[in-house]
């Protein structure tokens, strides 16, 4: 394989950036949940968890075509139509809502593992519930946390059916690394140009997985013996 | 004043209910295994709430008359039966958690014999120097009183007469009220200023 060109360059910066973006404000969103589900006891709790989950299992591209309803003129975000369709922002919200549901789940995990007798120990110390969360429950539950994050991001990089639905093929906006591969298959000549792709979203990947499994390596380590 | 109890909770099958007025020193909670003796602890602290029933300790109204202080502020010194310990800090910040700025830490780890300790990871420790890292973050909370749950079952012989002398020691010198919870009944008499025993109600 040769350097890549700069239009690949550029596929591979807009994946990486939907990707970040997707990911870091899925976050927040997802440890609400997973701390809801994890956590909560309230009437209607299964229905929010099959609904979190639901993008796991429904056909991506309805998903993509919920959003394109959605966020289209007209429809409940349709104030803000012009800044997501086609445009990467857009990529970016369908790439977090598909990477939710595993986020969610990770998250929640680590959560439920965390030992409430802990958080009790402490509350006998003086912490009120939020020095427990800060200083227990958050630290405890962050391996899962991180590997929630990495898994998310890895899917965002993956993200297909509900962006090519949402936003559409639209080069150097929302034409990400899977989307540039489906169009260069399209193309008769295509097929070098989609293998450099492929290795180049494989190497992606396999650069983010590494990465988690180091840091989560590092991070149990210090938990355990105290580096 | 010690400790004015009078609480009653349903859990499960089990009804604990008990009625305990002793005054300084050390009492002991004294009973067989599923009387409800570390739940009556828990309700102390603020960790489980009574179903019905009163808590005072020291003349303060900690449960009671719409009374529920939350344990941050109910100022137990709670050692668990378990130790506990906050497996993601070392000895000395465990010992900080619920410390104020000035507290004595060089002091209570010499008590207590932890000294050399204080930069081990809680995984590190035997049963008996976690159960003395225990007792000294829970005295380093500045507490009101002291609850201890069989403060020497994991002890060899040696560890457990050490813990027995500085809890003495906690009782005489600092004179916090406290409340123990055992199944020994040689170190009940040996250590308990009041003695109750609690027994199992089953309905």
């Amino acid at each position: 394989m040769h350097g890549l060109t700069a239009e690949e360059w550029e596929i591979v910066a807009l994946s990486l950036r939907v990707g970040v973006v997707a990911t870091l404000a899925a976050l927040p969103v997802a440890f609400a949940i997973a701390w809801l589900l994890a956590r909560g006891r309230f009437p209607g709790k299964i229905l929010i968890e099959a609904i979190v989950y639901l993008p796991l299992v429904v056909p991506p591209v309805v998903t993509g075509w919920f959003l394109l309803v959605a966020f289209a003129p007209g429809g409940p975000f349709g104030f803000l139509s012009n800044g997501v369709l086609f445009r990467w922002t857009g990529a970016a919200i369908a790439a977090g809502i598909m990477a939710l549901p595993l986020m969610v789940r990770a998250i929640r995990l680590s959560i439920e593992a965390v030992d409430r007798r802990l958080e009790g120990a402490a509350r006998t110390l003086g912490a009120g519930p939020w020095r427990v969360f800060w200083t227990i429950t958050l630290p405890l539950s962050l391996p899962g946390l991180l590997a929630g994050t990495v898994l998310g991001f890895a899917r965002s990089l993956g993200e297909f059916g509900a962006t090519i639905t949402f936003v559409s093929n639209v080069p150097g906006q929302t034409q990400t690394l899977p989307l540039a591969i489906y169009a260069a298959l399209q193309r008769p000549d295509g097929d070098a140009i989609a293998l450099r792709l492929s290795a180049l979203s494989v190497a992606v990947a396999l650069a983010a997985l590494v990465a988690s499994e180091l840091l989560a390596r590092r991070m149990r380590a210090a938990m355990v013996h105290g580096v | 004043m010690g400790f004015d109890l009078h609480v009653s909770k349903r859990l499960g099958d089990a009804e604990i209910a008990l009625r305990l007025e002793a005054g300084d020193g050390l009492t002991v909670l004294f009973g067989p295994s599923g009387a409800g003796k570390t739940s009556v602890l828990h309700m102390v602290a603020g960790l489980l709430r009574p179903d019905r029933g009163h808590i005072r300790v020291g003349g303060v109204e900690l449960f009671g008359d719409g009374i529920d202080v939350p344990p941050e502020r109910r100022r137990a010194g709670y050692v668990f039966q378990e130790a506990r310990l906050f497996p993601h800090l070392k000895v000395a910040a465990n010992l900080r958690y619920g410390a104020g700025r000035n507290a004595a830490i060089e002091e209570v780890a010499q008590l207590l014999d932890i000294a050399h300790l204080l930069d081990r990871w809680p995984r590190t420790l035997s049963g008996g120097e976690a159960k003395r890292v225990a007792i000294g973050r829970a005295l380093l909370s500045d507490p009101a009183f002291l609850l201890l749950d069989e403060p020497t079952a994991s002890l060899d012989r040696g560890r457990a007469q050490e813990v027995e002398r500085a809890i003495l020691d906690i009782r005489d010198r600092l004179r916090l009220p406290i409340l123990m919870v055992t199944h020994d009944r040689a170190q009940a008499e040996r250590l308990a200023t009041t003695m109750v025993e609690i027994d199992p109600m089953r309905t």
